[in-house]
């Protein structure tokens, strides 16, 4: 295949960036579009060039580090899946293809197409997490969770923390990232005890970060590569609102 | 009560006062639309102008306009609030974007289509409201008592094709602002269940975002066809 490849390249924060255009005329349709990125470097390398910096690392699809916008689309034109398990057979011979970072002002570019989100690891800081000592492991049945009640926490915990609902959101809003690992907890026994701080820091750090407000267009869900429910969104909304209106904390 | 401003100030909180302002003003169409059907009945605007001087004179209406006039200013500004916070979550835009891959055009573009519903109620408040509070109303005589005559300021502007028109794309805007709307209200309160989100969905898209801004349309629609002698 034949590819034409506009490219992000920015060199780091403070430089402004801008599209560069490559051509790539051998890629396989079997190829990830990670790969076709590899193929792109190894040209550059030599041709002495400086190569495309971008996030990866599992290469399938569960650890959330490749973030790349493609097509005017978070993780390209396919659902349910992140870039590295998007093919070249997505696309077709002669296409050009337009590669841009993450964009967001929680998000900022480290350099070409990695940028920093450790805006999430500060909201999960802020309390996505159970704080109780884990010892040895208890008996599986000690505490009886409905199978179903499971279920849903496990899909909220699918989340891999790409940060593409904050990529595809059109006010860069992380309200399904926030509310995936808000929701996880509160509705696990273990995790209920928290739930009212756990909310309320964590809402406060989303803003803190400057993430934008949610619009409920559903982009994000639609982007997401483990298809995230808006379900979690509201019941965020309800653990927040609720902590808020009954919590002991007259602070804020 | 740091916690009430703090509330308030976050971005949920200020969904929330959108959510309450906005579910508030979608219950009043349906009470001025309901109002307003006296405009079909073929009386001359007798029950029309009785219903305006109850709507002008009873007490807990005269409240509840307040109300009503406080909640489109704080539905607007706090849209502006949220417009500008949003966008400065992105201080960099997409080179190339495709969001209509992912969402509906409406979601997307609240902010305009209510900045377009604020300019019609202004023009509509100037045209009627205004009139009938410190305008020259007419009065008209039934039964030996005097009633303002605001059926003879709404045949005069509507007499005009230009403000029918202006009317029913307003009423367009009115109901893709509230498919998107009248659904997310619910949502931002974190009302979503599997029993009642369908019906939330269906009453927004077909009552609120379809049935009141056609009745509404065809309220300039009727007195136009009247006031020319087509019907």
């Amino acid at each position: 295949m034949k590819i034409n490849l506009k490219v992000w390249r920015q060199k780091n924060n403070n430089t402004p960036g801008k599209l560069v255009e490559y051509q790539l005329d051998n890629i396989s349709p079997d190829m990830s579009f990670l790969e076709m990125f590899d193929v792109l470097n190894g040209e550059l390398t030599k041709k002495g060039e400086e190569i495309v910096a971008f996030d990866h690392d599992c290469r399938e699809g569960i650890c959330g580090s490749c973030s790349m916008y493609i097509n005017g689309r978070a993780h390209g034109p396919q659902t349910g899946a992140t870039t590295c398990q998007l093919h070249m057979r997505s696309f077709n011979d002669g296409d050009t293809i337009v590669v841009e970072p993450w964009r967001a002002r929680a998000f900022p570019v480290i350099k070409d197409l990695v940028v920093d989100r450790s805006a999430f690891d500060r909201v999960i800081q802020a309390g996505g997490y159970v704080s109780v000592n884990t010892g040895s492991a208890r008996d599986a049945n000690e505490i009886l969770i409905p199978r179903t009640v499971a279920d849903e926490a496990m899909d909220a915990a699918a989340c891999i923390g790409c940060g593409a609902c904050v990529a595809a959101c059109k006010n860069a809003s992380a309200m399904l990232f926030v509310s995936a690992k808000v929701s996880q907890l509160a509705i696990l026994p273990q995790g209920k005890a928290e739930s009212q701080q756990r909310a309320e820091r964590m809402v406060a750090q989303m803003d803190a970060e400057g993430f934008g407000a949610c619009s409920f267009t559903g982009a994000c869900s639609v982007e997401c590569p483990k298809s995230i429910s808006l379900d979690h969104i509201a019941r965020m909304n309800r653990e927040y609102l609720g902590a808020k209106l009954t919590s002991d904390n007259v602070q804020g | 009560m740091a916690w009430v401003t703090q509330t308030l100030s976050s971005s949920l909180g200020r969904k929330v006062i959108m959510s309450l302002t906005g579910l508030f003003l979608s219950t009043f169409l349906i009470v001025h639309m309901a109002g307003n059907l006296q405009l079909f009945k073929a009386d001359g605007g007798r029950a029309f102008n009785e219903y305006t001087y109850f709507m002008t004179h009873n007490p807990l209406i005269i409240t509840v306009s307040y109300l009503l006039y406080t909640s489109i200013l704080v539905h607007a500004l706090m849209a502006l609030v949220l417009t500008r916070h949003n966008s400065a979550s992105r201080p960099v835009k997409y080179a190339y974007s495709k969001p209509e891959a992912n969402s509906p055009w409406a979601s997307r573009n609240m902010g305009i289509l209510g900045t377009v519903l604020l300019v019609f109620i202004i023009i509509h408040m100037r045209t009627f409201w205004y009139e009938m509070h410190f305008g020259s109303v007419p009065m008209a005589e039934y039964d030996g008592k005097q009633y303002k005559d605001l059926y003879a300021v709404v045949k005069v502007a509507f007499a005009e094709w230009w403000y029918v028109l202006l009317y029913v794309l307003s009423m367009v805007a009115v109901g893709y602002h509230l498919a998107h709307g009248f659904q997310s209200g619910f949502q931002t309160l974190g009302v979503r269940h599997p029993k009642y989100t369908p019906i939330i969905e269906t009453v927004g898209r077909y009552f609120f975002a379809f049935i009141i801004p056609a009745a509404f349309a065809a309220m300039p629609i009727y007195v136009f066809l009247q006031v020319h002698g087509i019907l």
